[in-house]
């Protein structure tokens, strides 16, 4: 490993990019995860790249499409109502298979909500904000060094498959500031994008970008070509940490911010006798069932931690399908659960 | 026997989709013939919008990409800032550049993007058959303005190249017209030279083209045309903007 330095979550995140390869950064501001902007407005002349405050988020997603087209690591940030605006351009690239970057540092909503920490973007993220049959993976980094480590993994997974990836953090995550250890030179996925749009030199046959297939047979078959390529997303970047599940009394499912504060409650459990795991998603999709289901059997129940009125919950219920309850507690607004309210509500599941 | 006159190479052989009379297709062959005489077809990216022109990416020779409604402006930036030596060129229509897409195409002049838009003003939606579009004249009946454009419930026809050209970073902004020979001829000059603006990197390019659309008019071709000439030009005057004595 080589350097170790003190940053602020949303500073990581462009740090990481411009390691990652990333030269091309479109935003727009909002509370609170400006700082990427202003990392890579600084920092982005350094490395020979384009950085551009667009006039909305709606052109932002736009021109990532655009650029994404012409075949650049590019990507784009913003916070919840600002992802709501950039949903139309998610489903346009997701069809038309270009790979890019899309960071959510989620705040309070619904509507322009709050700016507190929340995790109420879970459907928006993983079940298609946009419109039409379209998946993207979407990473959940729980730590400074994960958002930095899982930024990178981002555009190779992005580049790999020829797909949108989002990173989803909420607020704490992109405002705290923690250690973060960067790699001397970072592995990245060297993709072959003879698709782009480039210029032919007239050497080659024209290439089209296009997200529009006006007949219906031959836009059910891009579609089956796109569930084709998430099944094998699925096989392969399911991401997941489990921690002390192996004879947990109750296993929490929790992820982001959200899964620190149950590790401490474990340690607090503990010193009661009760013994809690955790399995922290850091795929959210593609969901990691197959680890709820290996220990589907262990604990007397399941708990969901949200930041939101349940929404991975369904996920966890159907990973579990039935084989055990699972039981929810989440907080709203941008408020947080305390440990206790926690491990209180845990000792309610086991009376 | 010498050949004077065919298919320019920027087109590809294929049949065009528009109704007849429509003078999309003429405008194509323009945009082609300026690739061809300026040589730029292997670094030219075209960016299709929404509307009857949505699928013109397969018509074009060139690399193509294809935009959401009123995203082309934003789009084409994205891919000249990839791609600052690439030629980029979007395609829109009026409910695409002046409905949906007013904050793309007026902040992407303003940034004065190195790219050239060819902005085809019918004063109606064609593709989804004649509603009312911001260029629709006062008093013109469409699908959503069945008793003509009034000005006091549905406000006035929007004159976009006027607008666009008192943004420093928009340079060249002239309007055309097809409604006639002389007026085509015009409409090649101002094509190829916003191209030559763009290639000289002097900023954001714009060429307004009047153009019929008989099908959503209900009027015969030829009439569509005398139409442009009576009716659309007294709103839409035609002329340079902006940009005539750039030295390109």
């Amino acid at each position: 490993m080589g350097e170790k330095i003190l940053m602020k979550g949303n500073e990581a995140i462009a740090e990481a990019a411009l390691r990652a390869g990333c030269r091309f950064y479109f935003g727009y501001p909002i509370t609170p995860q400006t700082e990427v902007a202003h990392y890579f407005a600084k920092k982005m002349g350094q490395y020979g790249g384009t950085f551009i405050q667009a006039e909305s988020e709606i052109a932002a997603m736009n021109m990532v499409y655009g650029a994404a087209s012409a075949g650049a690591r590019c990507m784009t940030s913003s916070s919840s109502p600002g992802i709501s605006l950039k949903q139309e351009a998610i489903s346009y690239a997701a069809c038309a298979e270009l790979p890019a970057v899309v960071v959510n540092i989620m705040r309070a909503g619904p509507g322009l909500g709050g700016i507190q920490a929340a995790q109420g973007d879970y459907f928006q993220a993983t079940k298609g904000g946009g419109h039409g049959d379209y998946r993207m993976v979407v990473l959940a980094p729980s730590s400074v060094q994960e958002l930095y480590e899982l930024t990178v993994e981002a555009f190779n997974i992005a580049d790999r498959y020829r797909t949108l990836c989002m990173i989803v953090g909420d607020g704490m995550l992109g405002q705290m500031m923690e250690g973060v250890e960067f790699k001397d030179k970072e592995e990245l996925f060297q993709a072959d994008k003879s698709w782009a749009a480039t210029g032919t030199k007239m050497e080659r046959e024209h290439n089209y970008i296009t997200s529009i297939y006006i007949e219906p047979d031959v836009l059910e078959k891009h579609n089956l070509k796109l569930q084709e390529k998430y099944r094998t997303i699925k096989e392969n970047e399911a991401r997941v940490e489990v921690y002390n599940c192996e004879d947990a009394d109750v296993i929490v499912a929790a992820y982001g911010t959200v899964s620190r504060i149950i590790k401490n409650v474990i340690k607090s459990a503990a010193e009661e006798g009760i013994k809690v795991g955790l399995i922290k998603p850091i795929t959210l999709w593609p969901f990691p069932t197959e680890a709820f289901e290996k220990y589907a059997d262990v604990p007397k129940a399941f708990l969901s931690v949200e930041l939101s009125a349940g929404q991975m919950i369904e996920d966890v219920r159907l990973a579990l399908n039935g084989k055990k309850p699972v039981h929810f507690h989440g907080r709203m607004g941008g408020m947080v659960p305390t440990q206790k309210e926690i491990l209180d509500k845990i000792k309610d599941i086991l009376k | 026997m010498a050949i004077v006159f065919q298919r320019p190479h920027a087109l590809k052989e294929t049949q065009l989709h528009y109704c007849p009379g429509c003078t999309h297709g003429i405008v194509h062959r323009l945009v082609a013939e300026v690739i061809d005489e300026l040589d730029i077809e292997g670094k030219t990216i075209g960016v299709s919008p929404v509307g009857c022109a949505y699928n013109n990416y397969l018509y074009f020779n060139c690399d193509m990409v294809q935009a959401a409604h009123g995203r082309a402006p934003a789009v084409a930036t994205g891919v000249k800032r990839v791609h600052p030596e690439n030629v980029v060129f979007t395609y829109q229509g009026d409910g695409d550049l002046a409905s949906i897409g007013t904050a793309e195409i007026v902040h992407a002049a303003n940034r004065g993007e190195k790219i050239t838009t060819i902005f085809i003003n019918n004063a109606i939606y064609g593709m989804t058959s004649g509603q009312m579009a911001p260029t629709t004249l006062l008093g013109q009946v469409t699908t959503t303005s069945p008793f003509g454009r009034r000005a006091e419930i549905e406000g006035y026809p929007i004159n976009m190249s006027e607008m666009l050209a008192t943004l420093k970073g928009a340079v060249f902004v002239e309007r055309v017209s097809m409604h006639d020979i002389k007026n085509i001829k015009n409409a090649k000059k101002a094509i190829k030279k916003a191209f030559q603006v763009q290639q000289a990197g002097l900023g954001f390019s714009i060429v307004e083209v009047l153009s019929s659309c008989p099908t959503n008019w209900g009027i015969d071709p030829t009439k569509s045309l005398k139409w442009i000439e009576e009716k659309m030009i007294p709103q839409y005057p035609l002329g340079n903007f902006k940009g005539k004595d750039l030295e390109v």
